[in-house]
């Protein structure tokens, strides 16, 4: 017990003198074959990185490519290659797993006061599961690409395309299984390994948001891996389930895919939501606004998530009548997202707010967020999604929630959480840079293609009509700059792993039980299991709020 | 370390994470559950596409179930009825403090019944259909009897050799476990406060043992009263 | 290298016109959902500046002055919950009803639509009008008429789009979408493909020609002179020998089709069936599917023998010999 206390001061014992999870032993085994927590968060860290900047080449040689009008840089198929790879990697290898797989394993047992998930070993196992569906998808990226989209829309995907679509629906297949693991011990862990006093409703949002993205992971997730293999099956054995010219239906594809895809927009947002929440609080000092309602807002989301597919697909032909229930549907879909905004924003109220980077990356995550948010609304309803549907208004969209939310929350997280993960600080000046550069190139790069997609140009086209230019141009140079954004974190995060100063077990001053340990943690997190008096980001309290026996 | 002294002091099975054995089996009941539910959305994205399929296809459907011997899905069905008892024989002894012995041999028949379950359906049943030509991307054959429906049964076999093989799959998966978990019986690991690895694998056992309950009157018996062409 | 030299002079040309911000609106329609457009436009720019800037206000207000500074404990606030979730849902539901109406009087063509056929392929549009006129990836019409395609797919998923007169939907294979535009200013529009095909996905693109109704007329009369798509039907019923069965009495082995267009038939299976576009095309290319009563199975499948253009002109074939009453109230 007294060993925690001292680890609280600062100035404690040099870090070599104290055991923790990443000194508690060394050597490639001792990694490969962990079943700590964190340690299997720092994997998944190093994966999703180095997915991320493949999936990003592909997005800068695309945004060079599309500077002049009849393509600057490759042919057709090859274009047509980057933005499918583009796509496939950025979603099902980098977003889908980004934040529950590296925070979300870091921090949910400790958020909640356990030594570990419950089922560690398959913890470690569902990264195995990820890196060889990432093996199978970064082959087919070297022998010869996928060209068909990261939708696989039949027929073309299943009887025309010529390129490799059986190695990566193989990888996304094996990789949905990896999802579906994690998914499965976070539900299993958030509800049997609670410390005692945390009840349902002191948990921390950020958990809450887990606990919606795992249950989109358990229920959705199965259901892509059988459209994939369904798929896969089609090319190579010719049965027609997909193919009309042998008595299939293109379109119970679309259905199919989308009935998980649209959920997995939330997988990759709500976990950004969770982050947000921890945040704001932690730099204005004030209990969240509104608990209840951004919990069951989460909840929500998560189960009206799994109604709104038919909102894909309004131009298919299907009927007007199924296009008015999913244009509904999706306009309440909305709404629980609305009603956070507004509670972030008035946790702010009467705060005590200061800058640090994480902070500055969450409000850029509630501005873009609002924006990518009420876009959606032109694609909810039908008239205008008609004609927007296909366009560039798509492609922005999509990336104002993903990037500019998704990608930001995920930032503003590691930032929040690093000198936790590693014991040290980084260079605050850099970091706040950084988040300005992003921001500043994400707008540049995205705004103009919400123009472009109401001026009419569709996406996934290797060459444009020259009216298009101007605006290609615009989003061609944010794109140089926000690829460079990207890059400055990655330099001093590496830098400071060796040089940073030591940052103390809670830097931030923040709420919640991670903050309660010695950064880095010990192996097994907590000497002895905490209990918890108080609610959630109870900032006015300036004690710990947690009673140990 | 101290610590280290107090997690030696618990039972056999018992794993770190873990305040107490309570909490552990709990937890591992739960996991399986949640597991089952993904098993469910696994196999019913496939239910869905047969039911789109079937309907769209009636006639080829129908003319592809004739084509299966409902003999042998029905010897396979008492099968698995079989094992799913002689599995939860295996759990109520184990829970009532049963010699090893018993416990053994419970789980062995359960392994020999789902064995058997395989036995009929790879040697007679798959073996049957593949000198038939009835095994799609296998030397499939479209006969000219079946008529202008005849080019539609190949997408009924594929229904079916995907929903029985990823049936078996789980079957081979599920006679590993049980070998496993034989392996652990004849060390003396079960009793009556640790069985919940049986208690686990049980309910994985009865949920393949279900989706069987729902594959074989979906595949072998419903068309099967029809006449050829589809009329009365 | 001139590549690059031409597309900067082509640069310096846009910007200097200015960045266009409207799309040319050239159809019915395209007034009423620039409306709905610009509103969500305003909307949405009004949300996101509200937020920014309260957000802006707040970081400076609420700055932290001081490293031990604990604000007061945040009160919950139902009343205020209860707007910021009222008001959101008052808007969707009013912009659901805006739309909802709006695309519900769109996507219905007036009944006197005049047709055109269209068939998508790697990687380009084949058009049909029914007088006979061929076109590629080149789509002729009148200024004002409403004109109704009917499409469909020869392989891949595509997508029909012409940005100026906000329409679109997708050309599937195996099936019969439509869509119907009103044109209303003559021009010269861009015709998309909107749904990924393949290699050439963006260079199936086209230009629309709307015409006045004259001018149409010259167009439709120049030219070379093809057989209309009913002709042609003919020609193929003839020789694909469908008339040796399909005899005009009745007395064949399958039924005679004429009067047969949109009469209600009873299948075998017992369902009542329309006899539309969907119904002739899934009769000749999966025929055992639809069987009738009193016909024995003896139809041969056309799949893979004829492309989707014969299709269709078989189609206006057995349409041209359908009731009297049904092809006046068409015109």
């Amino acid at each position: 017990m007294s060993t925690a206390v001292t680890d609280m001061q600062p100035g404690a014992p040099p870090e070599s003198s104290r055991v923790h999870y990443l000194n508690a032993n060394y050597g490639i085994k001792s990694w490969l074959l962990t079943t700590d927590h964190k340690r299997i968060a720092l994997l998944y860290l190093g994966s999703i990185t180095l997915m991320f900047f493949v999936g990003g080449a592909f997005a800068v040689l695309m945004r060079l490519h599309l500077i002049e009008p009849q393509g600057a840089l490759v042919e057709p198929d090859t274009y047509n290659k980057l933005f499918t790879m583009h796509g496939v990697m950025m979603i099902f290898f980098f977003l889908i797993p980004s934040i529950p797989a590296t925070l979300g394993n870091f921090l949910v047992p400790m958020m909640i006061g356990a030594r570990d998930l419950a089922f560690p070993r398959l913890n470690l196992l569902s990264w195995y599961v990820y890196i060889v569906g990432a093996i199978f998808t970064l082959y087919a990226a070297i022998s010869g690409g996928l060209d068909t989209g990261w939708t696989f829309y039949t027929p073309y995907s299943s009887s025309f395309s010529h390129t490799q679509v059986v190695p990566v629906a193989l990888g996304v297949f094996i990789t949905g299984f990896s999802s579906i693991l994690t998914g499965l011990n976070f539900v299993v862990t958030i509800h049997k390994m609670r410390a005692p006093g945390l009840t349902w409703f002191r948990l921390p949002l950020f958990i809450w948001a887990m606990y919606a993205t795992s249950i989109i992971f358990i229920l959705g997730t199965p259901v892509i891996a059988i459209t994939i293999f369904l798929l896969g099956l089609e090319r190579l054995l010719h049965i027609g389930i997909f193919d009309p010219a042998i008595g299939g239906d293109p379109i119970l594809f679309q259905h199919l895919f989308w009935f998980y895809s649209h959920p997995a927009v939330y997988i990759m947002i709500l976990p950004g939501m969770g982050v947000m929440s921890e945040v704001v609080t932690c730099f204005s000092r004030k209990k969240i606004f509104g608990y209840s309602f951004v919990a069951f807002s989460s909840m929500a989301i998560a189960v009206i998530s799994f109604l709104v597919w038919g909102h894909h697909m309004f131009v298919t032909g299907q009927s007007i009548y199924a296009g008015l229930i999913f244009s509904v549907l999706s306009f309440l879909v909305a709404i629980p997202s609305a009603i956070k905004v507004f509670n972030w924003t008035a946790t702010l109220y009467k705060g005590s707010i200061s800058y640090q980077a994480p902070m500055l990356y969450a409000m850029g995550f509630i501005g873009l967020f609002t924006m990518g948010g009420l876009t959606g609304l032109f694609l909810a309803s039908l008239a205008t999604d008609v004609h927007l549907n296909g366009t560039y208004f798509i492609v922005a969209h999509f990336h104002y929630i993903m990037v500019g939310g998704a990608v930001m929350a995920y930032l503003g997280g590691i930032h929040f959480w690093w000198p936790k993960i590693t014991g040290r600080m980084y260079p605050d000046g850099w970091a706040r840079f950084a988040a300005l550069v992003i921001f500043v190139g994400f707008n540049l790069t995205f705004f103009p293609q919400f123009m472009l997609g109401y001026l009419g140009m569709p996406r996934r086209y290797a060459v444009y009509p020259a009216e298009f230019q101007v605006l290609n141009v615009v989003s061609s140079a944010g794109a140089s700059i926000l690829g460079i954004g990207y890059l400055i974190p990655l330099i001093y995060f590496i830098w400071s792993m060796r040089y940073g100063p030591v940052a103390g077990p809670n830097p931030w001053g923040a709420k919640g039980l991670e903050w309660e340990t010695p950064s880095p943690p010990p192996t097994e997190n907590f000497d002895e299991i905490p209990v918890v008096t108080e609610e959630a980001y109870d900032y006015a309290n300036p004690h710990t709020g947690v009673a140990r026996g | 370390m101290a610590d280290a002294a107090v997690h030696n002091a618990h039972p056999p099975g018992f794993a770190h994470q873990f305040e107490d054995m309570e909490q552990q089996r709990e937890a591992g009941t739960l996991g399986m559950w949640v597991f089952l539910v993904t098993e469910i959305m696994f196999f019913g994205g496939l239910f869905a596409c047969y039911a789109v399929y079937r309907a769209l296809h009636l006639q080829a459907f129908e003319l592809g179930s004739r084509l299966l011997d409902v003999r042998f899905g029905a010897a396979n069905t008492a099968v698995l009825i079989a094992s799913s008892l002689t599995m939860a024989l295996a759990i109520h002894s184990a829970q009532t403090g049963k010699r090893k012995s018993v416990v053994m041999f419970y789980l062995a028949l359960t392994m020999i019944l789902g064995a058997a379950f395989l036995g009929i359906k790879f040697t007679f049943e798959w073996r049957h259909d593949f000198l038939e030509h009835l095994v799609p991307g296998f030397g499939f054959e479209v006969r000219p009897e079946w008529g202008a429906v005849g080019h539609h049964v190949p997408m009924f076999f594929c229904f079916y050799f995907f929903m029985t093989g990823l049936h078996a799959l789980h079957m081979i998966i599920g006679i590993g476990i049980l070998t496993v978990l034989t392996i652990m019986a004849s060390r003396g690991r079960f009793n009556e406060q640790y069985y919940a690895p049986l208690e686990v694998t049980g309910l994985y056992w009865h949920f393949v043992d279900i989706v069987w309950i729902f594959l074989f009157p979906l595949l072998y018996l419903i068309g099967g009263h029809y006449a050829m062409g589809g009329g009365h | 290298m001139t590549g690059f030299i031409q597309s900067g002079f082509n640069l310096l040309a846009f910007v200097h016109e200015g960045i266009p911000i409207r799309p040319t609106a050239a159809s019915s329609i395209a007034e009423g959902v620039d409306r709905l457009h610009f509103f969500l436009t305003g909307l949405t720019l009004f949300f996101t500046a509200l937020i920014f800037s309260i957000i802006f206000y707040f970081m400076v207000k609420y700055r932290r002055r001081s490293e031990d500074e604990r604000p007061a404990e945040t009160q919950e606030h139902l009343a205020l919950e209860l707007t910021w979730t009222l008001v959101p849902t008052l808007l969707t539901v009013v912009i659901f009803v805006w739309s909802s109406s709006l695309y519900f009087r769109n996507s219905r063509p007036p009944s006197a639509a005049m047709e055109i056929f269209v068939v998508g392929k790697q990687w380009m549009w084949h058009l049909q009008h029914p007088e006979g006129p061929r076109e590629i990836n080149e789509l002729h019409v009148p200024v004002d008429v409403p004109v109704k395609l009917t499409m469909t797919s020869e392989d891949v998923i595509h997508d029909f789009y012409v940005p100026a007169f906000r329409v679109k939907k997708d050309v599937v294979p195996g099936r019969y979408t439509s869509l119907w535009f009103q044109a209303t200013k003559i021009g010269t529009y861009h015709l998309f493909c909107a749904q990924y095909c393949g290699t050439d996905h963006a260079e199936m693109i086209g230009w629309v020609y709307v015409m006045t109704p004259a001018d149409y007329a010259a167009w439709l009369a120049g030219g070379a002179r093809n057989e209309t798509m009913t002709q042609a039907g003919e020609r193929l019923f003839n020789q694909l020998g469908c008339v040796t069965c399909h005899v005009a009495d009745g007395t064949g082995r399958g039924p005679a089709l004429v009067g047969l267009y949109g009469k209600q038939e009873t299948l075998r299976s017992g369902e009542i069936r329309v006899v539309d576009e969907a119904l002739i095309r899934q009769a000749i290319v999966n025929p055992n599917s639809i069987l009738l009563p009193n016909y024995p199975p003896v139809m041969p499948t056309f799949q893979g023998q004829i492309n989707e253009e014969q299709v269709l002109q078989l189609i206006a074939y057995v349409k041209s010999v359908g009731p009297e009453e049904r092809k006046t109230n068409a015109k």
